[in-house]
């Protein structure tokens, strides 16, 4: 009842002095505004990189093959990567395909697949009189191609003997059965296709047609994409020619079951005390997805943080204007003060009514610098190209915080009103 | 204590500084009582110490020396938070410069007193209708102080001061800032509430002919009373002589 009352004088008095309202709340506003635009920024770029990397396989572990570090001590992350360079990489540093059969049997409940890929050459294209389609060549081992599981819709997958033969063979998308064949997959089944790889041509035998699916996070949508055409490993690295005796870098898809923070340990043991104890420039580390994830939010996090911080300096300005705005307001107020004494108004009541109105002056401006900052930081975020994720967190914050600003900053002025004498406030000229 | 006795002020001295060099007495023992349903006048020059007696009567300030007891409530033993509920409650204040509170209309003015005194919404309004309409403001109970004349402000601030049925009126010079027709109609007012329901009010001013127009006449001059006198108001003829 009495705060109702109190609310209503307060907005009575913001009303008749527009301006000076509207000044006091400028520094709550810009401080709120910037607050939300930040976490609003922060957390859809924090969501971006989570479903990247979810994307990437958050159940991954990246494994590779890499120099010492000068110190000798093993880095789960490999920030020490390049740290001193010793000699180039020969054969016997590299992992072969015994030592990952090795590997698997070691691990069989904890190791659903090793993905190795290899590109020939950068984008590539296929022309076919005036039609033509982009294309990245792409090797793929028989773990990745079925770890990828890509939507067959024609023809077949790769046999066995097509990878340990390294048969000129590949997959297509359906987009490029649309652009090259008119979307007809009998006739692109069987055919032979010529891909220019920055002059060179590779040629190989289309045996079956997957769907394509765009990349989520690329920007616009392209009518003549870049599609992925598969092949076997092997015969990517005939193509290569690469004839190394194994690779440098591997992806480990894990059980769901699997810790893997404990698992890239265990792994990266089992390599270095078994292969690479005795090697006096390589070893091998291990980067799980998780603790990359972690680390980047960990990142993101603090820098929204330091941010905001910063932002909200002038929150605590801003709350400093509405104090000084208060005093103002009280002394002008005086002789009030007085004739509400003299009515029965209690110290209390007194107390409340001013810092009701801070609180109300705090609030508007609070509320007026959500709605600015969740404008700003959604077009940021747009802007980048991305979807804003508003948190509903942070504005419920802002809130609360623009309320404890307004008691806090409020109590002083609102204290000092209901202290004041009823006789010299009623004298007050 | 007689049962009819409304204010008893005994031996009310007044200093201010105390404990300073400048340390000074304004009231130097004050002796005077006002009957429940009395119509009196306390006159003095300025400087006669009339608004500090004012501001003992209406439980603002605190008498240094003395007893002084409102309608059997002993002033010197009330608490802070007391005292406001006594103001709240038993007194009315009427201010030569009416006091209204700005960007506030007439209506939620009257109802101020009541609100403080934890009255519900419906019914503090509805008493602030009849109480201006018994001053003939209802039309105007809507409008702001500053859309208001002197003569309405004031009948305005005599309705805020009945709100909660006070046991005593304080008119502190309530027709000094107003021109003589709107100040007759304000003495009016008080002669009303006198008369009809019988208020008990204690009218502070330097002007001798208004006071001729109450029951009692106190006289202040440098702090002391220097006489009290009938009135040649009376109920009988209910005129002035």
């Amino acid at each position: 009842m009495l705060f109702t009352e109190n609310v209503l004088v307060a907005l009575a008095g913001l009303k008749a002095n527009i301006m000076r309202s509207l000044l006091t709340m400028l520094g709550i506003i810009i401080g709120i505004a910037s607050v939300i635009a930040i976490m609003t920024v922060g957390n859809s770029i924090t969501s971006i990189v989570n479903s990247t990397m979810q994307d990437l396989g958050a159940n991954n572990l990246e494994m590779g093959v890499m120099q010492k570090s000068r110190d000798n001590k093993a880095s789960d992350s490999g920030e020490n990567y390049g740290s001193g360079y010793v000699r180039e990489m020969t054969d016997n540093d590299l992992i072969t395909e015994d030592m990952l059969e090795a590997f698997k049997a070691e691990f069989p409940d904890d190791i659903k697949y090793i993905l190795k890929f290899e590109n020939v050459g950068d984008k590539g294209k296929v022309t076919e009189g005036s039609k033509s389609a982009n294309v990245q060549i792409i090797g793929y081992n028989k773990d990745n191609f079925e770890f990828k599981d890509k939507k067959i819709l024609a023809g077949r997958g790769f046999l066995n003997r097509d990878y340990e033969q390294a048969k000129k063979v590949c997959i297509v998308t359906d987009k490029l059965v649309e652009r090259i064949y008119d979307g007809d997959v009998n006739k692109a089944l069987g055919q032979e296709i010529e891909v220019n790889v920055g002059g060179i041509y590779y040629s190989y035998y289309i045996v079956g047609v997957y769907e394509y699916v765009q990349e989520q996070f690329s920007f616009g949508v392209s009518d003549n994409p870049t599609t992925e055409l598969i092949i076997p490993y092997e015969t990517a690295r005939i193509a290569n020619h690469n004839q190394n005796k194994g690779d440098y870098y591997f992806t480990l898809v894990t059980s769901v079951n699997t810790n893997n923070d404990e698992f890239a340990t265990k792994v990266r043991d089992y390599f270095n005390i078994n292969y690479y104890s005795r090697n006096d420039a390589y070893e091998v580390m291990v980067v799980s997805m998780t603790s990359m994830m972690n680390q980047m939010n960990t990142m993101i996090g603090a820098i929204q943080l330091a941010l905001s911080v910063i932002a909200g300096i002038s929150l605590v300005v801003g709350g400093i204007g509405v104090m000084n705005i208060m005093l103002v307001s009280i002394t002008e107020r005086t002789k009030e003060i007085g004739t509400r004494k003299a009515l029965g108004a209690t110290n209390g009541s007194i107390r409340l009514q001013f810092i009701t109105e801070s609180v109300v002056i705090c609030l508007i401006g609070g509320i007026i610098g959500i709605v600015l900052g969740v404008v700003l930081g959604t077009v940021a975020v747009k802007l980048m190209g991305y979807e804003a994720a508003v948190s509903i967190q942070s504005i419920i914050i802002a809130v609360g915080f623009s309320m404890a600003i307004g008691i806090f900053f409020g109590y002083y002025p609102a204290n000092k009103a209901a202290k004041l004498n009823p006789i010299d406030a009623l004298r007050y000229e | 204590m007689e049962d009819n006795i409304m204010l008893d002020l005994r031996d009310i001295h007044k200093s201010f500084f105390i404990g300073t060099p400048n340390e000074f007495e304004v009231l130097h023992g004050l002796n005077f009582t006002v009957k429940k349903g009395e119509f009196v006048s306390i006159v003095g020059q300025s400087g006669s110490g009339k608004s500090t007696l004012m501001n003992i009567i209406g439980a603002l300030d605190r008498p240094t020396a003395g007893e002084y007891t409102l309608d059997g409530i002993d002033i010197e033993k009330a608490k802070d938070h007391e005292l406001s509920a006594l103001r709240n409650k038993k007194i009315g204040f009427v201010f030569q410069t009416y006091n209204l509170i700005a960007r506030t209309n007439a209506l939620k003015n009257v109802e101020l007193p009541m609100m403080y005194a934890g009255m519900g919404r419906a019914e503090r309004t509805e008493r602030a209708k009849m109480l201006l309409e018994e001053v003939d403001m209802t039309d105007r109970m809507h409008h702001n102080p500053d859309e208001l004349s002197g003569g309405q402000k004031q009948r305005v601030a005599i309705a805020r001061a009945m709100a909660n049925d006070p046991a005593i009126i304080l008119a502190d010079e309530p027709t000094g800032a107003l021109d003589s027709a709107t100040g007759r109609m304000i003495m009016d007012i008080f002669h009303k509430l006198h008369e009809e329901q019988g208020k008990t009010i204690v009218l502070i001013t330097h002007s001798p002919e208004l006071s001729q127009e109450t029951e009692r006449i106190i006289t202040l001059k440098d702090g002391n009373i220097i006489g009290e006198a009938a009135g040649n108001w009376n109920r009988a003829t209910k005129e002035v002589e």
